[in-house]
């Protein structure tokens, strides 16, 4: 299975400061719970260096002078602070965490609203599973760099500075000496940042791989065993899961380097502080005291830089996962609504094809030239041989994709200056495969759209001939659909498609191949209940039984994405062309 | 896993021989900071700066090893668990995957498995460092003083209820979240799978609601789950303090009262708050490993899942089953009865029939007559009750399923097409992939004029589930996939319903030569698709209401006589107008 497009364009061009920018947007609405949480943080750090010190005063003052009611008002001292400090910390993190989750929260429902718009363009051309690595599974990475407090490493960088001054006030020379290995440590932070953020990207990639496969090969299980393709897709999958393996296993390499090189860093400073502070010593240029300090010190100052290393490989793949999230929240959706839109309160006269030509991807050219006008009230067929490009009609008139050239006017207006959703809620659309959610029957028929009264939901299933086979089921209406419909047979998810879209109350009704997988006795009734119901109402209707259209005021013809003839049933036949051959093929005896 | 067993010893060895070494450079140090109180040798005063370094160089490596070895390791723990859980789901049957949420199982295979993994990895590595320094430094504490120590250790029948009592709620909790996590990535998946309709209707809005109440609820989990495990880390280092607290306290008393050192006293509080780090470290780990169990549960529940529809003891052995060969394709439903939910709900009752090898067989009926459940119990989609369907009069149940499914080349009625090209679709059921079989197919299903006619052919991609083909295009890419494995029995389940009739009286056309040497069932609702083949039934409401060749059948009079003129009148009615 390939996995094409999309996953290709990560060019990971984002850099940090601004892939920080952007994510410090999202934490912005909550920066006041981020910076109380930052000073419990610091609150917290300073009554840990309290501890220390009070045991020190009781050793020096109280023990030794053997005061025992002084050690007793010090242990209730600390018993106090230590009771500080667990409130404090436990304040600290569960704000942490609120504002981090919440962040992560809005990012994500932030790019589920993006997805809403992406078109059908878009989605042609991802894997289901793919887009859902990234809405789940590379947020929820981010998520992890913030329940990791990877935010506290702020924390850790206000020490390090504090450090760095007291190091520079205590001997600016020996601070020099110890600060000469930092440029080691940038580097080795420079060279692991880029490997591993490579093999981060790689993963991130490699995780929607594995997604989309587990996606597909869910879905179209029942085809793998029928065909006994289970060995061979295993063989995939163990593919894509070690190309995972293998990145994740650089990523290993080079933390498992980077770590130790980090401390090896450290030990040299020390060596440097002992072999050259040493010598300063024991020229008298320093007092033992200091010097013992300054250790001391430099020990404080290298355990943050190692704590921070420790959570710099969860920031490197919140990074790349960031990226992915913005890059998809980058893409624009290649239809929307214009600026300024023309209103549509009621389709009012015609729908009008002028010199439209389309294609899908290039220029091959899947309809070319098409002409042709409803009238409002009417009710106009589609038919051609499979592939001629009538669905791709429809999908252009409900602006799922946008014509090369030409143009698809409105009561006048080009479909492009109408707003977007208020031109699509004109139309009802039973397409071709007819989709359903899991929920119940009731809530598929008018997807969830809570005004729709159940009876009217009723009422349009016995329109259709629904309403027998719903209502024996044990449930009814209220009868548990699952994925896809897969509990009913495939005719029983085709009407409850169609009651959809009658119960929506269209004022164009599309219907594409609407009763194909129906037997004739319950097209005919459809038929009846249609011909009532399309009173005053626009239809276009695709066929390939062509009892279904003969209905229709006219009939437009299609071959190879031209339109070869229009007309009326009876105009049609007496021509004796394409439709009147189909016909014949179709009433043969 | 013994393989992974080893790996995870050494790592571990690894791990002690780092937490020893690095004891050994703080010594170093001390013994220079010693030195320095004298006179030293410059020159010593180099050796021990050298010491320091060597000594980290040593411990750096076996930190490489350590991590590379255990961190390594988990990753191919879940290498392999992520295969295997894979591999079980191919062996479960369509009815599990009816119940089942795509983005469900989905969320386990990924993310409870890394939650598993993370056990396997740092937190086992971080668990056992934590216990080598408890133990080293909890030693030297007895060692220094063993009142002291035992003082120091009062705090730790407390902490240990604490732990005893919020565990189980980290675990629920964890699970909880696990949970909607999971159920927000089903919701997702429909969402994305379904969006033109979505689309379509303008339900845009209400999604984003909904997904917001999934996600919502996610936060809240999480929440709760915070509550518990960030109180956590603040208790480890409160224990700790009071450990400390209680030291000076009652310690400090019996410094005074001369029973302990000073000296003693001083060295111990100082390791005593060595422990307070691995504290915290401890309290990480308790969070990561119920985790991690809860998740581990979750995958179970996949793992656990009986395959419903498998080779058993009743199953030929492949020699028996050799002797059998070769098959004719002879098919007979002796009293066939089935349902989906138990037997008051019964969708197909009393089927007899017998389809001679090499005939065909024509199937009408109304929607949902159970035209599509009586031709998947063939292939053993749904199982069917033993004893009652046979091939050549042999029980399916007992031929070898792969067997079984090689015979048969299956057209189902959604046919799913997979994000492959077009060549590797319809080869999807053979060994390798053949030029000469996928024209073939191509030819008699009438794909070979479009696809010819795509730029790159046979090689032209298709999206997911074939979204990039017209409905037409789709149907025949299905049907070319069974066609191309060459079967002894055809399965077509509605293969048509998108296709014109030319098209479609051109397929029959080729298929008529094709399906001469194999048995082949038809299900439609166009009478013209049926109407040629050797024999049709008509199933009404789960049984055969009637049966015979297109000829009797219209004499009879009855349902397919009306049917098949309602498909003729129509068009009278149309001429009289
Ligand atoms: N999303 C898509 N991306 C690329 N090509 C497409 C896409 N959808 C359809 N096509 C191609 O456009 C052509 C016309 O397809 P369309 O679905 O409009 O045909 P149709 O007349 O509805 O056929 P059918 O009767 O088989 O449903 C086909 O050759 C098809 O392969
Ligand atoms: N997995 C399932 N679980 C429960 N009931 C099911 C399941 N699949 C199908 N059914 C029910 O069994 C009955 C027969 O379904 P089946 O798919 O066999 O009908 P069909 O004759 O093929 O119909 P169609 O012409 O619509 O394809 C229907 O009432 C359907 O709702
Ligand atoms: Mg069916």
């Amino acid at each position: 299975m390939r996995y094409h497009h999309f996953e290709g364009q990560e060019a990971g061009q984002i850099y940090d400061w601004q892939l920080i920018k952007r994510l410090s947007r999202y934490l912005s609405p909550y920066k006041y719970y981020f910076i109380s949480a930052l000073a419990l943080l610091f609150l917290g750090s300073l009554l840990g260096l309290v501890g220390p010190y009070l045991t020190k005063v009781a050793i020096d003052t109280y023990i030794q002078q053997q005061n025992i009611s002084g050690l007793n008002f010090i242990a209730l001292l600390f018993i106090g602070v230590i009771l500080l400090e667990l409130a404090v910390r436990y304040g600290q993190i569960q704000i942490m965490q609120y504002t981090g989750q919440r962040v992560m929260q809005d990012l994500r429902a932030g790019l589920f609203s993006h997805l809403q718009r992406m078109t059908p363009k878009f989605y042609d051309k991802q894997s289901v599973g793919g887009v859902m690595s990234r809405l789940i599974g590379d947020i929820e990475v981010l998520n992890e760099m913030v329940t990791s407090g990877v935010v506290s490493m702020l924390g850790d960088l206000f020490m390090l500075l504090g450090i760095m001054g007291v190091l520079l006030w205590l001997n600016y020379k020996l601070a020099l000496v110890v600060f000469s290995v930092l440029p080691l440590i940038f580097y080795a932070a420079q060279v692991f940042r880029k490997k591993v953020r490579e093999s981060f990207r790689q993963i991130r990639a490699r995780m929607a791989k594995i997604n989309a496969f587990l996606q597909e090969n869910l879905g179209g299980m029942t085809i793998v065993q029928a065909f006994c393709r289970q060995q061979k897709n295993l063989e995939q999958f163990k593919k894509i899961n070690g190309d995972y393996l293998d990145s994740y296993l650089k990523t290993v390499f080079y933390y498992a380097l980077f770590f130790p090189a980090i401390e090896i860093t450290t030990a040299l400073a020390m060596a440097l502080i002992i072999w050259y502070g040493g010598g300063q010593v024991l020229q008298g240029a320093l007092t033992f005291g200091v010097l013992v300090a300054f250790i001391e010190y430099t020990q404080r100052f290298f355990r943050p830089i190692n704590d921070l290393s420790e959570k710099y490989n969860i920031l490197q793949s919140a990074m790349a996962a960031a990226e992915r999230v913005f890059n998809l929240l980058d893409t624009d959706p290649d239809i929307s609504s214009p600026d300024k839109t023309q209103e549509l309160e009621q389709f009012s006269k015609t729908i009008e094809f002028k010199q439209v030509w389309f294609a899908y991807s290039g220029d091959e050219h899947v309809l070319a030239d098409i002409s042709f006008s409803i009238s409002k009230g009417e009710s106009v067929a589609l038919v051609g041989l499979t592939g001629a490009g009538k669905t791709s009609i429809i999908s252009l008139l409900a602006r799922f994709y946008e014509p090369s050239r030409g143009q698809i006017m409105i009561d006048g207006y080009d479909v492009r200056q109408l707003n977007l959703k208020q031109w699509r809620s004109k139309i009802s659309l039973v397409s071709q495969e007819p989709f359903l959610f899991s929920g119940d029957i009731l809530s598929n028929i008018r997807l969830g759209r809570e005004d729709i009264s159940p009876a009217c939901v009723e009422q349009a299933a016995r329109e259709v001939n629904a309403h027998q086979f719903i209502s024996q089921l044990p449930k009814g209406y209220y009868e548990p659909i699952q994925e896809r419909g897969a509990n009913l047979s495939a005719g029983q998810r085709q009407l409850i498609t169609f009651a959809r879209a009658l119960v929506f109350d269209p004022q164009l009704l599309i219907l594409d191949e609407a009763t194909s997988s129906v037997d004739s006795q319950t097209e005919a009734l459809i038929q009846d209940a249609l011909e009532k119901l399309l009173r005053g109402r626009t239809s276009i209707v695709i066929a390939h039984r062509l009892s279904t259209i003969q209905r229709a005021n006219k009939i437009i013809v299609l071959d190879k994405g031209k339109i070869v003839e229009q007309g009326s049933h009876q105009e049609l036949l007496t021509r004796q062309g394409i439709y009147y051959w189909l016909h014949q093929l179709q009433f043969k005896d | 896993m013994l393989a992974y067993r080893r790996r995870i010893i050494i790592g571990l060895v690894f791990l002690l021989l780092t937490n020893i070494t690095s004891l050994i450079a703080p010594l170093i140090l001390k013994y220079a900071i010693d030195s320095l109180r004298g006179s030293v040798d410059p020159a010593l005063l180099l050796k021990y700066a050298a010491a320091i370094l060597g000594v980290t160089v040593i411990q750096g490596i076996f930190r490489y090893y350590m991590r590379w070895i255990l961190i390594g390791t988990s990753r191919r723990i879940e290498y392999d668990f992520r295969n295997n859980i894979f591999a079980h789901l191919q062996t479960l049957s369509r009815s599990y995957f009816i119940k089942a949420k795509t983005g469900d199982i989905m969320s386990r295979l990924t993310n409870d498995l890394n939650a598993v993994r993370m056990v396997l990895g740092p937190g086992i590595m971080h668990l056992v460092s934590t216990l080598i320094l408890f133990i080293t430094a909890g030693g030297l504490m007895f060692y220094l003083n063993w009142k002291l120590a035992l003082l120091a250790l009062i705090p730790l029948p407390l902490l240990s209820l604490i732990i005893r009592f919020l565990t189980q709620r980290l675990y629920n909790y964890s699970e909880a979240v696990q949970a909607q996590l999971a159920r927000m990535s089903a919701f997702a998946q429909e969402n994305l799978s379904g969006i033109r309709i979505i689309q379509a209707f303008v339900r845009e809005r209400a999604q984003v609601e909904q997904f917001k109440q999934q996600n919502q609820e996610y936060l809240k989990r999480n929440m709760r789950l915070a509550h518990i495990w960030g109180f956590f880390l603040p208790l480890m280092m409160f224990t700790s303090g009071l450990g400390l607290v209680i030291v000076i306290w009652l310690g400090g008393r019996q410094v005074i009262s001369g029973e302990i050192s000073l000296g003693d006293f001083v060295a111990f509080s100082s390791y005593l708050a060595l422990l307070t780090f691995p504290m915290m470290a401890l309290g990480w780990v308790v969070n990561l490993f119920q985790r991690g169990a809860a998740a581990m549960g979750r995958i179970n529940k996949i793992l656990d899942t009986e395959p419903g529809i498998s080779d058993n003891a009743q199953t030929l052995s492949a020699v028996e089953f050799s002797s059998l060969k070769p098959f004719k394709g002879e098919i007979e439903f002796r009293h066939l009865s089935f349902s989906y939910n138990g037997p008051d709900s019964q969708v197909l009752s009393g089927i007899n029939l017998q389809l001679e090898a090499g005939s065909s067989l024509g199937i009408v009926g109304p929607v949902g007559a159970g035209k599509s459940t009586l031709v998947n119990l063939i292939p053993r989609i749904f199982d069917p009750p033993a004893g009652q369907l046979f091939i050549d009069g042999v029980d399916i149940k007992s031929i070898p399923l792969d067997e079984l499914r090689k015979m048969i080349g299956y057209v189902p009625q959604d046919g799913f097409l997979f994000s492959e090209t077009i060549g590797e679709n319809i080869t999807h059921g053979l060994e390798r992939r053949d030029m000469q079989k996928i024209q073939e197919a191509a030819a008699i299903s009438q794909l070979t004029r479009e696809v010819e006619g795509f730029p790159q052919g046979y090689d032209t991609l298709v999206g997911e589930r074939g979204v990039t083909l017209s409905g037409g295009q789709r149907q025949r890419l299905s049907l070319a996939r069974a066609l191309a494995i060459k079967p002894l029995i055809l399965i077509l389940d509605d293969s048509f319903s998108n296709i014109d009739v030319y098209t479609e009286g051109e397929i029959i056309q080729r298929l008529t030569p094709f399906i001469k040497s194999r048995t082949c069932l038809i299900v439609s609702h166009r009478i013209s698709t049926v109407q040629w083949t050797d024999h049709i039934i008509v199933l009404d409401e789960g049984k055969i209401a009637e049966a015979g060749t297109h000829r009797e059948l219209i004499d009879q009079a009855g349902i397919y006589a009306k049917l098949y003129r309602r498909q003729l009148m129509l068009e009278k009615l149309e001429q009289v107008k």
